[in-house]
């Protein structure tokens, strides 16, 4: 584990390079913009044009892109200790399918964009519920149960939202795709992502080392003074709002959740400093949070000025990368 | 006397259906050790689980340093429960990478404040735990490439590095070597002498006759036996427990026990 020190340090080092990330998705775009631009816009001024365009629409989408990899990445770190499982992402229970049978369902009723996503996080909400109330069954809350019913009702939502889709007018089609591949041209306001996202980490801080021994097994944990119970129904209902919040906001992106707490692990690793949740949580946030802003930046610029779907470029991107990583990884048994 | 470390009034627990104990009185005071013998399925690992807290007991009173079970080991009181008592499971379980000063310093958990890092402190005891089992020297290694041995000495280390009082041990002895077996058992012989207290599931009589001072033997159909280790553990009483002839052998003051 690292020192309390140098996880600090390491943070510091994070939080630059979001604030870095942040400062080039105001930079980049079709309409070029200079650094007296972007300052006047931060300290608020009303000015020319590219003002306009840095205050009202890159910084609102920057920061929405910051809160959603953020979540994300926040979210997969607790969905894999809930599931002691390296391979569980913060879809693996089903919200994002329950998400995404809320918007399709309110694009193809033609409710406004602030209905859709008022559905998107009811569907969320209601995935999340009846996941929890089937898995909870008998009272025993077995992680292949919860498992297998997230899987299933992920598989229900799929079902329906293949279903929406084929019956849909042409129209509708090209918007309901961009929603299912993760898009932040839906994001409205960042700001409740955003609180969201301090909050899931406010509350999640101060429990990471009892996080630490639950992702050794529940028995120890138990035995060590973890009120494995609690804590366990708390990261369950914690990570499932964060994944709501974000789905909601810029539809359901993929492979961050997946694979930013792994390039961080991995990164740890090499360091030496094991997996300790207290730098994990917090690093994960803020790397996912930053890798999201640049991949946005890019989705929006690359093929200027039609705009791809984020969800499509983290996954063409993050796959290769992620790929080469674990290859030098030096092979357990070595 | 003072108030024993672990005591069981009329206690009655079940596992799926099936009653293991009813009826159980028994006592654990400081300076004991105690082995638990009988056959498989005859419910040794749910007793210590239950003994442990970890599980609701279906009938009768239990209470550790005389705080009541399961209750005391439930909720806030964990953290409490689990400086006084220290349980070592069957199985370890490491889904993800961690290197093997992490793995004990995990044991420093019911120490620490909500806010604390490890101190240097906690290091050095971690430190002292690794080289009382053998493992100086591992700090730094990848817990998932040590083998089956070292990965049970290492949470026996954890254990120490928890310094509770009232050790609850289930099959300590699984994967190590003989020359280990020793070791690990005379480790809890010294914590036992300086006033903690032992309770192991073991499953060679032999080493339960020659390391523990009492034994409880579980027939697995509501009866027990307990007491003094010299009394209770006999060629009989074990003919009896585990449903196969066995003949007793001595040499040096050392009792054996061997299959027929």
């Amino acid at each position: 584990m690292p020192s309390r020190r140098r996880a600090l340090l390491s943070l510091a080092i994070l939080i630059g390079l979001a604030l870095l990330s942040v400062l080039v998705a105001l930079a980049a775009g079709s309409l070029s913009v200079s650094a007296a631009d972007i300052l006047s816009a931060l300290s608020g001024n009303k000015g020319g044009l590219a003002v306009e365009v840095i205050g009202g629409l890159r910084l609102p989408r920057a920061l929405a892109a910051f809160a959603c990899g953020g979540l994300l990445a926040l979210a997969g770190v607790l969905m894999q200790v809930l599931l002691r499982n390296p391979l569980a992402d913060p879809y693996v229970l089903g919200i994002s399918g329950g998400a995404a049978v809320g918007a399709l369902a309110a694009m193809l009723a033609g409710l406004t964009l602030a209905l859709m996503n008022l559905a998107a996080f009811a569907g969320a909400l209601a995935a999340m519920l009846m996941v929890f109330g089937l898995a909870h069954g008998d009272a025993s809350w077995t992680r292949s149960r919860l498992l297998l019913t997230g899987v299933i009702v992920a598989a229900g939502c799929g079902a329906i939202v293949a279903l929406i889709l084929s019956i849909a007018p042409e129209e509708d089609l090209h918007g309901m795709l961009f929603w299912l591949m993760g898009d932040l041209g839906y994001a409205t306001s960042p700001w409740p992502a955003l609180m969201v996202l301090a909050l899931g980490l406010v509350v999640t801080l101060p429990f990471a080392r009892e996080l630490n021994l639950l992702s050794r097994g529940d028995t120890l944990a138990q035995a060590l003074g973890v009120s494995v119970k609690h804590v366990k129904l708390g990261i369950y209902v914690l990570a499932s709002l964060l994944t709501a919040v974000a789905v909601t906001t810029a539809g359901s992106i993929g492979f961050i959740g997946l694979v930013v707490p792994h390039l961080v692990r991995l990164a740890m690793i090499r360091l030496g400093w094991g997996n300790d949740q207290r730098l994990l949580l917090p690093a994960s946030a803020l790397f996912g949070g930053s890798l999201l802003v640049l991949a946005d930046t890019l989705a929006r610029t690359v093929i200027a000025p039609q705009q791809l779907p984020v969800g499509v470029l983290t996954a063409l991107l993050g796959v290769p990368v992620f790929l080469f990583l674990l290859g030098r990884q030096p092979s357990e048994h070595q | 006397m003072n108030t024993p470390l672990l005591e069981a009034t009329q206690l009655e627990v079940h596992i799926g259906g099936h009653r293991i104990c009813r009826d159980l009185d028994w006592r654990v005071g400081t300076g004991e050790s105690w082995a638990i013998l009988g056959r498989n399925g005859a419910g040794k690992s749910t007793l210590l689980a239950t003994l442990a807290g970890l599980r609701p007991q279906q009938g009768g009173r239990l209470s550790v340093a005389g705080l009541a079970l399961p209750h005391a080991s439930l909720g806030a009181g964990a953290r409490a429960m689990a400086r006084v008592r220290g349980y070592l499971s069957q199985h370890q379980f490491d889904p993800f990478a961690s290197t093997v000063m992490e793995t004990v310093l995990v044991g420093r958990h019911p120490h620490l404040g909500r806010w604390d890092w490890e101190s240097a402190e906690d290091r050095r005891i971690a430190e002292a735990a690794l080289n009382e089992l053998g493992l100086d020297g591992f700090a730094e290694r990848e817990v998932q490439t040590l083998s089956g041995g070292e990965r049970q000495r290492l949470a026996v280390a954890q254990l120490l590095a928890q310094q509770p009082q009232l050790f609850l041990l289930d099959e300590p002895l699984t994967h190590l070597d003989l020359s280990h077996q020793v070791a690990v058992m005379e480790l809890f012989g010294r914590r036992a002498a300086a006033g903690a207290a032992i309770v192991a599931v073991l499953h060679d009589p032999g080493f339960a006759a020659r390391y523990c001072r009492q034994a409880l033997l579980l027939f697995g159909n509501d009866e027990w036996l307990a007491g003094p280790a010299a009394d209770i553990i006999t060629a009989e009483n074990l003919t009896r427990l585990y449903g196969h002839p066995l003949r007793e052998l001595s040499a040096d003051g050392q009792r054996w026990f061997v299959p027929c």
